[in-house]
This record gives C-alpha cells, structure tokens and sequence, in this order.
C-alpha cells in the first residue's frame, strides 16, 4: 500500500493531464494558468517556510560533533567534524551540501552466523544519491534554454558536454540515461533493503514516482514521440516574460511533462524536498562548536530573573538545608 | 526571526536563481523564427507537421540507411519530381538552398547547433 498509492497518485496526475488537453481541451489551463500557479506556490512557499523556521531560535550550540573537538594545544582537533571557527563551518557545509558529506559516512550493521554483529561502509546512496542530484541539476540548467530569448553560451557548453558521443539525431544526453538509473536505484532501495522499507513512506516514494514519471515524459517527448519544440519554446518564453502565448500544435505528451512538473513546484515546499532548504539551516551542522570559547545567552531570558548561583542558593536556604540532613558546602 | 543577515541573502540568491529567466529575459520574448518556405517545391518530403517535429529522426533514418545499407533510393516524388538522393546535400538542400535562412533560423532559436556542417559541405549563401 505505501508503494501502490503514490504510484496511483501519479498515474492520475497523468491522466488528469492527458484527459484535462485532449478530451476537454484545456490547453490554456494546463500550459499557462496551472505553470504560474505551481511557480507561485513553489517561491512562495519555499520562501515562507524557511522564514517559519528562521523564527524559532537556535539558543544553544548543537552540532553534531564527529571528531575531536578543539581542545588542548597538543591534541590535533578535527577541523572539518567538529569545527569551531567559521571557516571550519564554511567548510563542512559546503562539502555537505556539494558532496554529501554525511551520506558518504554511511554505514550499515548486518548480524552474521555466530551471531556476530558486522559493521561495514554502504556507499552507494552516497553514490546514487549524488549522481542523481547532479543530473537533475544538469538537466533543469539545460531546460534553461527553453526559457530566454537569447541563449548564454555556458548553456551551449553544458549541453555540448552532455551530448560528448553524439549519437543519433535528436543527440542522446547521458544524464537521461544516468537520472533513470538513479531513481530506479533510489527506489529498488527502499523495496528491497528490508530495514529501509520499513520506515519508508508514501511521502518517500510519491517524490521518487514523479520524478521518475517527469523523467520518463521528457525522454518520450525527446526521443520517440517528438514535440514542437518552437511552439514550445514560443509558450516557455512567453511564459517567462508574462506575455504567454499559446501557438500551433503541441502534442499531450508536453502537457503531461510540464503537468507532472507542476505538481512537483507546488508539492515541493510542504514536504521531504524542502531539505534543499533546510540542509542550509540545520543547527547540527552549520553551527560551530565554540560553546568553550563563546558565551551564549539565551535570547528569551527575562531580564528580571537574575542568575542565581549554587553559593546564593545555599545561602538563602542554608538554615532548612541543615535542617533536613542535607549536606551543605559552607557551613 | 533570527539570523536574519544570513538567512535573507540567501533567499535573495535562491530567488535571483529561480527567477533567472525572467530577469534575463527582461521582457524581451526574442524573435521567432521565419524559415524561409522553397520557392521550387510545394511540399516538403514528408507532411510538414511531421517535419517540423521530427526531421532530425529522419535525417538520422536517411543517414543510416545509406552509410550502412547503402541504400541511396529516391527520398519521394513530390510534383513528378524524383529526388534522387536520400541526401542531405542533395537532398534537403536542393529546396531548401539556403542554410541560413532556413535550417539556422530555427536552430539559433532552438539553442541547437548540429554538428552535421562539420562534415558535409553547405550551400553557398546567395547574400
Ligand atoms: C521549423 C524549424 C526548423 C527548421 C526549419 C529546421 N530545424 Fe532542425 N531542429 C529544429 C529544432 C527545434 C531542433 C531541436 C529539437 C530538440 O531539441 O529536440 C532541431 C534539431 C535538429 C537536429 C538535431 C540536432 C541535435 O543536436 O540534436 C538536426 C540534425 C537538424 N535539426 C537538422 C536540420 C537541418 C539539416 C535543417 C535544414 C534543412 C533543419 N534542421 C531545419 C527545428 C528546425
Ligand atoms: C521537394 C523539395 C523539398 C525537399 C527535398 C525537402 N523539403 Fe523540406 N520543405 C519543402 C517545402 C515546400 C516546405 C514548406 C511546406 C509548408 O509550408 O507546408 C518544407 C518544410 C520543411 C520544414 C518545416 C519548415 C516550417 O517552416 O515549418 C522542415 C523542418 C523541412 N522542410 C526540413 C527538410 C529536411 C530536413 C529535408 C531533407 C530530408 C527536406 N526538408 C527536404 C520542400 C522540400
Ligand atoms: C564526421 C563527419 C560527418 C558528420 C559530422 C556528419 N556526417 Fe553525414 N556523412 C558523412 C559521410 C562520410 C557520409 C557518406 C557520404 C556518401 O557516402 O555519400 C555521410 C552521409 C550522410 C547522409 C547520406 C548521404 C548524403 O549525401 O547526405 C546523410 C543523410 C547524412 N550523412 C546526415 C548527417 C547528419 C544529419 C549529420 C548531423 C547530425 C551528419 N550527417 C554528420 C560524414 C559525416
Ligand atoms: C523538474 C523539472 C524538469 C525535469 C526534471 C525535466 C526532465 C526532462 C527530461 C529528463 C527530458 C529529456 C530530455 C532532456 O534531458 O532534455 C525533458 C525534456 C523536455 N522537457 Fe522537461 N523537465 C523539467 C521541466 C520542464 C518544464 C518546466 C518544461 C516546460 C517548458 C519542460 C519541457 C521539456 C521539453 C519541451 C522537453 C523536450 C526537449 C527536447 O526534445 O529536446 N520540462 N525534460
């Protein structure tokens, strides 16, 4: 049930979008009107919600520490795993956002004959998860040309590159090769690893299922049921200049691509995704370990509470304190 | 809100980033692409719908079929006249003389560059 329903729910998103262009012929509503409205949602919730989570403070330093701490002179403190400068900072978050850092520690327990527990590194979620987000990257970076008028040359170059072996006409980009084969292993993953099945959820699967699908849709549309790609551009433009026109014939395939992609803007603020978000503001990882060298107050301290020390304390209840057998410092 | 001065340049940086077309852009949709129609022929070798959409897979199909089979046979006879080539030169060219104004204007538009001319010898453009 935790596969089946997310991937029922983008087979409907399909053929809501199929039926919605070719039997109700609702073209301006799933080219023009529904693209704006997913953008919308997408820039303005991603915006909201890193504002929601701007609000709450982050008082207390709360790394996660994965190495020595800076300490005494002669013990050599792991910079990067437990940083205590900003710079050490810096670095860990840049290699955590551009190298998935954490994931490459990933490791996993197996109990073996014995039964003797067995630790080993696992990184092929490292691997997979990475290939998988940098083809995307690729890929958005690539539909870019789709969108402005004048097409930058970096464009070209990217394009260039992904095309390297030139097979065929249309050219085949191996990142569309490569994005299937990510998903797909993201997804065998989380049906065959038994542990990770279990705390797998629709929400974790649905991503993966539209992602594939918007994947599937574009490779169709590129490859074997061919679009009009200056209709289309002549639309994406439009889009992007507010002036959107909608002009000749563009086959359902499109609408189903652009569909699929709209639900993954509107969808993508209030769910898992927004760890593109969130990587940048986890206090696990971008603060820096200084509790020893930096005094931090708590921002919603009462002024008017003073501190009170142990030493006050004892004197301002020393009477009952003996009293009652407890044992005091200061006689 | 909290750590403002580093939670709201990055907004702006993602927003400027996810925004990039419109900025770029800047409200100037570009020119469409007039290609210039053959003044020799009526019709192209397969309908035009189809041609537009899909005439890279064709050329590819033609390529083929010559380079491996050696199959060179007549494209279609469009108006009694037989083209003789399954060619690209010979072929697509002899109505569509001109490279400029026709295939390019698409392809600047498009963002594509076939590397094809690297090889195969264009028309002489008339201006
Ligand atoms: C109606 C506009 C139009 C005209 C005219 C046109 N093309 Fe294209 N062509 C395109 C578009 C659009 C693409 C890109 C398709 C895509 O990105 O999927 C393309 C792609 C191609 C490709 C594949 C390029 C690649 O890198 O994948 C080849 C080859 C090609 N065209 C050859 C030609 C030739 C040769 C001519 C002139 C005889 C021509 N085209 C005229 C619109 C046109
Ligand atoms: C018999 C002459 C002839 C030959 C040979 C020919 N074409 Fe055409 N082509 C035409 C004509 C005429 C049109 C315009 C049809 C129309 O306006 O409906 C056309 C239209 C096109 C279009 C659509 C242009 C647009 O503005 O929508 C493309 C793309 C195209 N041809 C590519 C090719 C390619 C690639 C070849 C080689 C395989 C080729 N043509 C060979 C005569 C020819
Ligand atoms: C590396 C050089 C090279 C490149 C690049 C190249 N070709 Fe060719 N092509 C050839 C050669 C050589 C032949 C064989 C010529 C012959 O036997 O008449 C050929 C033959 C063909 C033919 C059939 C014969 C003819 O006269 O046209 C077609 C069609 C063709 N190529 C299309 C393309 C297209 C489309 C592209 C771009 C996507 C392309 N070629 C890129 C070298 C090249
Ligand atoms: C999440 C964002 C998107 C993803 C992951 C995605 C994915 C893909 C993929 C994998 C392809 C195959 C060809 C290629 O790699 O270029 C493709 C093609 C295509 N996509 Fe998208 N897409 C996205 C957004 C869009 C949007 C917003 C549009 C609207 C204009 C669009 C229009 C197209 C078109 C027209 C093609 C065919 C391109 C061609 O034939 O060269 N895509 N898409």
């Amino acid at each position: 049930m935790k596969v089946l329903y997310p991937f029922i729910a983008v087979l409907a998103l399909v053929a809501l979008a199929f039926v919605g262009v070719k039997a109700a012929g609702l073209q301006y509503l799933f080219g023009v009107v529904i693209p704006y409205m997913a953008f919308a949602m997408f820039l303005g919730g991603f915006i909201y919600k890193v504002l929601h989570w701007a609000k709450s403070p982050v008082p207390f330093r709360i790394p996660t520490t994965c190495g020595q701490a800076n300490s005494l002179k002669f013990i050599e403190q792991n910079k990067l795993d437990c940083p205590s400068t900003f710079w050490g900072v810096t670095g860990r978050m840049l290699l955590e956002v551009f190298l998935f850092r954490s994931l490459f520690r990933n490791s996993k327990a197996e109990v073996h004959d014995g039964p003797k527990l067995v630790y080993g590194s696992s990184k092929y979620l490292w691997l997979f998860g990475l290939i998988f987000h940098y083809t995307f990257l690729v890929i958005v970076i690539r539909h870019m040309r789709l969108f402005v008028g004048h097409v930058p040359d970096f464009l070209h170059a990217i394009e260039a590159g992904d095309a390297l072996f030139q097979v065929g006409a249309p050219l085949l980009y191996q990142s569309d090769l490569i994005i299937l084969l990510a998903v797909g292993f993201l997804f065998l993953r989380r049906l065959i690893n038994a542990n990770v099945r279990y705390i797998s959820l629709p929400a974790d699967y649905f991503p993966l299922f539209l992602i594939f699908a918007i994947a599937v849709t574009g490779i169709l549309m590129r490859y074997f049921l061919r679009v009009d790609i200056i209709n289309i551009k002549q639309l994406a433009v439009g889009l992007a200049t507010f002036s959107p026109v909608l002009h000749g014939e563009i086959g359902s395939i499109f609408y189903i691509h652009i569909f699929l992609v709209c639900a993954l803007m509107a969808y993508f603020p209030f769910s898992k995704l927004m760890h593109m978000g969130g990587v940048w503001m986890s206090p696990t990882r971008n603060m820096a370990n200084n509790s020893r060298m930096v005094r931090h107050i708590n921002p919603w301290n009462d002024p008017n509470i003073k501190p009170h020390s142990y030493a006050d304390y004892e004197d301002e209840f020393r009477e009952f304190m003996t009293d009652a057998n407890i044992p005091v410092e200061k006689e | 809100m909290y750590d403002m001065k580093k939670i709201l340049p990055g907004l702006i940086i993602f927003a400027g980033l996810m925004t990039f077309p419109i900025w770029y852009n800047g409200g100037d949709a570009g020119t469409l692409p007039k290609p210039e129609k053959p003044s020799n022929a009526k019709e192209c070798v397969r309908p035009t719908e189809y041609m537009r959409t899909s005439h890279m897979q064709l050329l590819n199909e033609f390529r083929d079929t010559v380079v491996r089979e050696s199959e060179r046979g007549a494209i279609k006879e469009a108006g009694g006249v037989t083209y003789d080539d399954k060619s690209l030169m010979l072929g697509c060219m002899k109505c569509h003389v001109s490279k400029k104004k026709f295939c390019d204007e698409c392809h600047t538009y498009a963002a594509v560059k076939p590397y094809c001319w690297d090889c195969h010898i264009q028309p002489k453009e008339t201006n």
